[in-house]
This record gives C-alpha cells, structure tokens and sequence, in this order.
C-alpha cells in the first residue's frame, strides 16, 4: 500500500472539509477500497473515513420511503430492513460474505457503482433518491456509467431513499468467486407502476428495462414476460460469461424476481 | 504516527500506527498475534477474521486506526485461561475439520459469530455462513460436521478421536 494519512471525522461538516483538500478521498466500510489499495490500484494522500459520523447511520420508515444512511452496512440493512422492506434485506443478505456485510455500506458502494453491484438495481428499480452532502437525486440521474455517479468533487452519499414496494424481489446469478451479481434483477411493484433493474449484464452499468416494466405493469405474471429478451449487443463479455450468456441469465433471472414475488 | 488504544482479548494496549496500518498487521507485528493468519492479500480468505465488538471482521480489511476503542478477539483469546478449548475449537479437534489448519483460526472465529446470530444453523446455513473463510484443502466436510458439533446438533459419522 502506497502511504496516506487516514481522519475519522466524527462529524459531517468536519469530514466534508476534509474532503475539500486536494488528494482527499472518502473511505466507506473499505470492502472494495481497501484490497484496492493494497493492489496499488489506488494511490490517495488522504483517506477520510466516514464510518464514525452518526449523522449517516440509522434508517427509518418515512412515509411511503426506506430511508437508509449512507454509512449503514449491508449487515445492518439485512437485519433491519427484514419487515419493511424483505426484497431490499434478501438483497443486502447475499452481498459478499457475513464479514464483507459487517463493515460495506450502502453509502459507499452507491458511490462506488460497480456494474455488477447490487444496491443499483434496487435503487433505479424502485425510483430512489440518492441524498448528497449537497442535493437530492433521482436514481435514474445517478448511475452514469461504469463506476461513474453524478457525484462531484467532494460529495459524498449521505442516504438512500427507497419508496417502499408492495412486493419486491431479487434475482441474483451470484458469480461464486466474487459473489458480485453475473446477472442481477429486481424487481418492484407498486400501485399503477413496476419497476425492472438490470445488474451485472451491460457493458454501460446498471440499467432499466423498460419492456419488462411495461408487461408487468399490465400483468405482473411470468406469462406476460412471453418472448421478452435482451439482446446480446451491448452486455459484458469476460471470462465468466459471454454477452449472450448474460442476457439470457438477465431473462431467467427476471422471471425468478417476479415468481418469487408473485 | 498517531497513537491509538484498543482492547485486544481483554487486555487494553496502546500504540503507535500509520494510516495505512491494517488491524492485521498491527495484530501480528505489532502485538505478535501470529494466530491471526494472512492467507491471502486480496481480501477473499478468511484467515485473518477476528471479532471486532463481537462482529466478524477480516482483519485484512479494516484500517487499525478504524478499530480504535473497540474490543478485538483473536484465536489467542478463544480458549480459557488454562488452556481449556473452547466448544467451538473442541468441535474442530473431535471432528477434525482441518486438514493443514492454515485456515482454522478465521473458521473457528467465523464459527462463534454464525452461533451467536443462529445457535442451531442448517447444513446450507452453515456452508452459506462460511462462504468468506476459503479452506484451500477443501475440507469443508469436517469444518461442517464441526459446526455443527460445537452447536449441539446431530453430526452424520464418526468423531475423528473414535475413528482411530
């Protein structure tokens, strides 16, 4: 690992000006950073830990919302999500490993937006609010690309606000090694409207399928998805999958998401 | 460097670490826990698990300073005081589930925290609960027999003492 110095800000407005120094970076529950930093593949001055701020732990039901702090781990959300919103907990549960959901945070793998991660599925499934440092925004104007947010400078994920579904599912083709998402869907239902996101499968991140949404908003059953695909054009091609394999699995998946909550 | 205190199988200890200074290292080198084994340096083994506030945390992948105030648990403070082993590592001696044992410290605290969350785990909860603690013998029979020897339920076969 290359040298930094490492602050545990205890407060936002103290972590936010950390962050406003050149060569600072936020450091969530580190599960991805850290073996990043260890490959050298990250060369910060400064780390800011964002892991001792109150303000960004809690959730709550507010509403018709899930609200979720950012600094909250998947451990805690798989727990504590169980009764108000089980699609998000089953979710949270299949992330990594029990010690992998012990320190990762929501906050920091929205930030982060692996395209095979999976909060953004969830998030763009069930239009979420993503809460900044600075803002308010839509998830659907959140996820920009690979590893790529509307986040700028210094701005950091503070909360998840997730309108809670009447029914919800995650179909997950977990890779094994990983345990990241080869193909992930969620699926959400709610009244006059379903949500379809995609994970794991296109080469420009995590997105909606919009033709799956308009057959299960006329019926949420296995039946109306009859014929629908996703093409090969567009999704990863690696060594755990070919684009074609991906988008089949996308499909199996997504008919899984909706038996499972049918 | 900055100083920083924290609680390491009940004994409170104080020292100075860099940023950049994992709780592993500072464990190992520093305390001389060598219980606590590296076994790989990308995060995915296992070995190196210890209780961070009763939470199973790889050491690997958590800043020491991130650690501060909290209470560490190592293999070293697993057994009693006098030597007795623990339920959960005489599950692992009776049962054998090792093979090298290069793995066994992050299994057996990895163990303790799947029982205190489910104190009678199925076969599939148990191999789910251990999907961070990699075994590169594969033993993963005996590791499960152990577990659920050490939670009280039946276990299919023979116990490796009554085998030989």
């Amino acid at each position: 690992m290359y040298d930094f110095e490492l602050d545990r800000p205890t407060s936002l407005a103290e972590a936010l000006d950390l962050l406003a120094e050149e060569g600072a970076e936020p450091l969530s529950g580190g599960q991805t950073l850290i073996p990043s930093l260890k490959a050298r593949l990250a060369m910060p001055e400064r780390l800011v830990s964002l892991m001792h701020i109150a303000e960004l732990k809690g959730m709550a039901v507010e509403g018709d919302a899930l609200v979720i702090g950012g600094g909250v781990t998947h451990g805690e959300i798989a727990r504590g999500a169980k009764e108000s919103f089980p699609g998000l907990a089953g979710l949270a549960a299949r992330i990594g490993d029990p010690a992998v959901r012990n320190r990762g945070t929501i906050g920091g793998s929205i930030a982060n937006n692996d395209p095979s991660a999976c909060y953004p599925a969830a998030a763009l499934a069930t239009g979420a609010t993503i809460r900044t440092s600075k803002r308010e925004i839509a998830a659907d104007d959140f996820f920009t690309g690979l590893f790529e947010t509307a986040l700028e400078e210094g701005e950091i994920v503070t909360g998840v606000s997730f309108p809670i579904p009447q029914v919800s599912a995650y179909g997950k083709f977990i890779q094994p090694a990983s345990h990241f998402a080869l193909a992930g869907v969620f699926v959400a239902r709610f009244n006059g409207r379903v949500g379809v996101a995609v994970t794991g499968v296109s080469e420009s991140g995590v997105f909606r399928w919009g033709e799956a949404e308009a057959a299960l908003a006329d019926s949420f059953t296995e039946e109306a998805l009859a014929g629908i695909e996703l093409p090969a054009e567009g999704m990863i091609a690696d060594m755990h999958g070919a684009p074609d394999y991906r988008a089949r699995m996308a499909g199996v998946m997504l008919r899984r998401a909706v038996a499972a909550a049918s | 460097m900055p100083e920083m205190s924290l609680s390491v199988n009940g004994k409170s200890v104080t020292r100075e670490v860099e940023g950049r200074t994992l709780l592993v290292d500072l464990l190992r080198g520093g305390l001389g826990l060598t219980g606590t084994h590296v076994g790989c340096d990308t995060s995915q083994c296992g070995a190196c698990m210890v209780l961070v506030d009763g939470a199973a945390v790889k050491a690997c992948s958590i800043f020491a300073l991130e650690a501060e105030g909290c209470e560490i648990t190592t293999i070293e403070g697993v057994a009693g005081e006098d030597g007795t082993l623990s339920p959960v590592q005489q599950a692992f001696q009776d049962y054998h589930g090792l093979q090298c044992g290069f793995c066994t410290p992050g299994m057996v605290i990895s163990t303790m925290a799947l029982l205190k969350e489910n104190p009678s785990p199925s076969e599939t909860e148990i191999r789910k609960w251990l999907e961070g603690n990699f075994c590169r013998c594969t033993g993963y029979h005996n590791i499960v027999r152990a577990v659920q020897a050490a939670s009280g339920q039946e276990v299919m076969g023979t116990r490796a003492v009554e085998a030989s």
